[in-house]
């Protein structure tokens, strides 16, 4: 199968949606004649003309709640916040307008929007452009949270998200834009809401989402070789939770392992232990292992920034630890 | 404003000021490659009379908060230069203990509350500031710098609205750049009218050459008397450019982002050689006096430099602030 990156597998999908449907658009800072700051957009506004791929001012708010007004009257926005850091300047609307809309007048509205962002550290960008706030998301019913961290995943996501009748908040990482991985040529969707297993075995359940998925399959790797057998998953929707697909594999392997990059109070990690907790507590042999962000602001200095997420090396010693 | 009106040692000083950040700033550029610093850098180049103009007005009891092209903001209200190299490495001694970077520039000592890399974050923490010092009775103001895409935000409006309220003692300076990233104003705002977007809530508002320091510090002497006085805040907007790319040491109008015609225009207003000619047409600067002052700020910035770097890396997450 050809390779592509995950920058091209993601801009494969808006422009195949926007061939598809007319009603898609696009709007967000610098995505039209610059092409995003990740270049995801990039070539887009060429193809599709500056109606469909719109440059804004630097007003999240605005364009999170202008992305609102047209999807809830007809079209398919797409808009893009280029930090998900930013979001805080938007939170209003995202939670209290876009997760609301629907179930508060009555489920009669429909609310066709896709919010793309990116987050995660590993650029030495500081505090304020580094951050992993997926966390923040699973707070708000009516919204559905979706990290891709594979090439092929993030296509058929993506495709998905677009023509859902619900608000998807998809963020990507920073550090998987450059990434390869095989993409199908053809016409495909991924399903929201469902994990995957991207690695069988037998000893251990690693449950990982986003560029940590990419850290947990390289532990993994490294444990085979000692004999080891780490199942990974990744949960590819954080809401809804798949937690079915989790539940199964530990009640197989009997410990949870669960790696995020977020900072560690209040994270992923918290909701999903828990809910393995209540669909397999009797099956556990060991304590549920949480590996995450630190919790601090993200400190810029390359040495601390690596020391504040968690590494390959540092969930393979830590499974090693579990199972010992 | 008539330059020669400004006191001899006050336009040298300003002139030192812009001649350190630009200094500062070419030897970044020249660093850059090296990888050395890791942290994005907003270069400042073309726009230091804006720093240099507003900070020769305040005193250092004054508060400033800056944004993410905080250098020349930095170095003109005082910060220490061994600091700031030593938090572009990522040191411990950084003026931010290597944790900021450089988007992220602090020193309280100085009043430097700090530099917010999320843009516009920075404009109402001046407005808290100002509400503080009116608080405290004794005269002290707060300034922000802003650029003009923090004019698209929101918060914008509410800290105008807010200031002007309580007659708050802030100086709002936009440095209009005419770029937020890639993107004109013109694209992001119908109207080019920053100066008056605060006359809505009774702010007087003032457009200015922002490439003309002795202009900067002319207006900022008006706004920060103002404020001090307690009439309330004044909202500046200085037209200038900035000469690199958004972010990094290049020029970007290969890119096809800017118009490399606009570059030229704007470096032939280079507002240090622009203010350099004042000077040695005044006889305040001679070609030797020129010379000499280069060579001991350089001296000054590599022997800051090289110290900086060879302090101990931060090693550490925790905060060890006391509480
Ligand atoms: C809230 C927010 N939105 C977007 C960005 C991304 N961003 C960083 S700098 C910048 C441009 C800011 O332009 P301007 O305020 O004019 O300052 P300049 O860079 O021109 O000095 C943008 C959009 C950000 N940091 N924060
Ligand atoms: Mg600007």
């Amino acid at each position: 199968m050809r390779e592509i990156t995950y920058r091209q597998a993601l801009n494969e999908a808006l422009a195949e949606e926007m061939d598809r449907d007319p009603s898609v658009f696009l709007m967000g800072e610098d995505i039209a004649i610059y092409g995003g700051a990740y270049g995801v957009t990039a070539g887009l506004m060429q193809r599709f003309g500056e109606e469909r791929v719109r440059d804004t001012a630097i007003s999240e708010a605005a364009i999170i709640g202008a992305g609102l007004g047209a999807a809830i009257t007809g079209l398919r926005p797409v808009v893009e916040i280029m930090y998900v850091d930013f979001m805080g300047i938007c939170l209003e609307q995202v939670n209290n307008q876009v997760a609301k809309i629907r179930y508060m007048f009555g489920g009669k509205t429909r609310v066709p929007l896709v919010i793309r962002t990116e987050g995660g550290a590993g650029r030495t960008l500081g505090a304020h452009h580094s951050q992993s706030l997926e966390a923040w998301f699973l707070h708000i019913p009516g919204l559905k949270v979706v990290m891709p961290s594979t090439p092929a995943d993030a296509k058929g996501l993506l495709k998905s998200a677009i023509r859902e009748e619900n608000p998807i908040l998809f963020i990507e990482h920073k550090m998987l834009y450059n990434t390869k991985g095989p993409v199908p040529e053809g016409e495909y969707l991924v399903p929201i809401g469902r994990a995957e297993v991207k690695r069988p075995g037998r000893d251990v359940t690693i449950v990982a989402h986003s560029r940590m998925l990419l850290f947990a399959l390289e532990a993994a790797e490294r444990l085979a070789g000692e004999g080891i057998e780490a199942e990974v998953i990744d949960p590819r929707t954080l809401l809804p939770l798949d937690i079915e697909t989790i539940a199964a594999s530990v009640r197989r392997t009997h410990r949870a392992v669960l790696v995020e990059e977020g900072t560690r109070t209040g994270g992923t990690g918290a909701e999903i232990g828990l809910q393995i907790m209540e669909h397999c507590f009797d099956y556990l042999d060991a304590p549920i292992r949480r590996i995450a962000g630190a919790d601090v602001p993200m400190p810029k200095s390359p040495v601390l920034e690596k020391l504040t997420i968690p590494d390959p090396d540092r969930i393979y010693r830590e499974v090693r630890e579990l199972l010992a | 404003m008539n330059p020669t009106a400004i006191p001899d040692r006050v336009r040298l000083s300003i002139y030192r000021t812009m001649l350190l950040i630009r200094r500062v700033e070419e030897r970044l550029c020249a660093l850059y490659p090296d990888q050395e610093i890791k942290c994005p850098i907003h270069l400042y180049i073309g726009q230091e009379a804006v720093a240099a103009g507003v900070c020769a007005r305040l005193r250092k009891s004054d508060y400033l908060v800056s944004n993410h092209r905080s250098h020349g903001h930095y170095l003109a209200k005082g910060g220490g230069l061994r600091e700031f190299f030593a938090e572009l490495y990522g040191r411990r001694t950084g003026c931010s203990g290597g944790w900021g970077g450089s988007m992220h520039l602090a020193d309280p000592e100085l009043g430097l509350l700090g530099s917010s890399a999320i843009v516009a974050g920075g404009i109402p923490i001046a407005v808290g500031a100002a509400l503080a010092a009116r608080m405290e009775g004794r005269g002290r103001v707060a300034a922000v710098f802003f650029g003009d895409g923090a004019a698209d935000e929101g918060v914008f409006y509410e800290s105008l609205n807010f200031a002007a309220l309580r007659k708050l003692p802030v100086v709002f300076v936009c440095e209009n750049n005419f770029y937020a990233t890639n993107s004109r104003q013109s694209a992001r705002q119908p109207l080019d009218n920053i100066y008056r977007r605060g006359r809505i809530f009774g702010i007087p508002g003032f457009r200015l050459d922002g490439n003309d320091a002795a202009a900067v510090y002319a207006a900022a002497g008006r706004a920060v008397e103002r404020a001090r006085r307690g009439r309330g805040p004044t909202l500046l907007e200085c037209r200038t450019y900035r000469w690199k790319q958004h972010v990094g040491y290049q020029e970007d109008w290969e890119g096809g982002c800017r118009p490399a015609r606009e570059l030229s225009c704007w470096k032939k207003r280079c507002p240090l050689e622009r203010f350099g000619r004042r000077l040695r047409r005044s006889g305040l600067l001679t070609p030797a006096r020129e010379r000499a002052l280069t060579a001991e700020i350089d001296r000054r910035i590599e022997a800051a430099r090289a110290a900086a770097r060879r302090e101990p890396s931060a090693d550490t997450i925790e905060c060890d602030g006391g509480d």
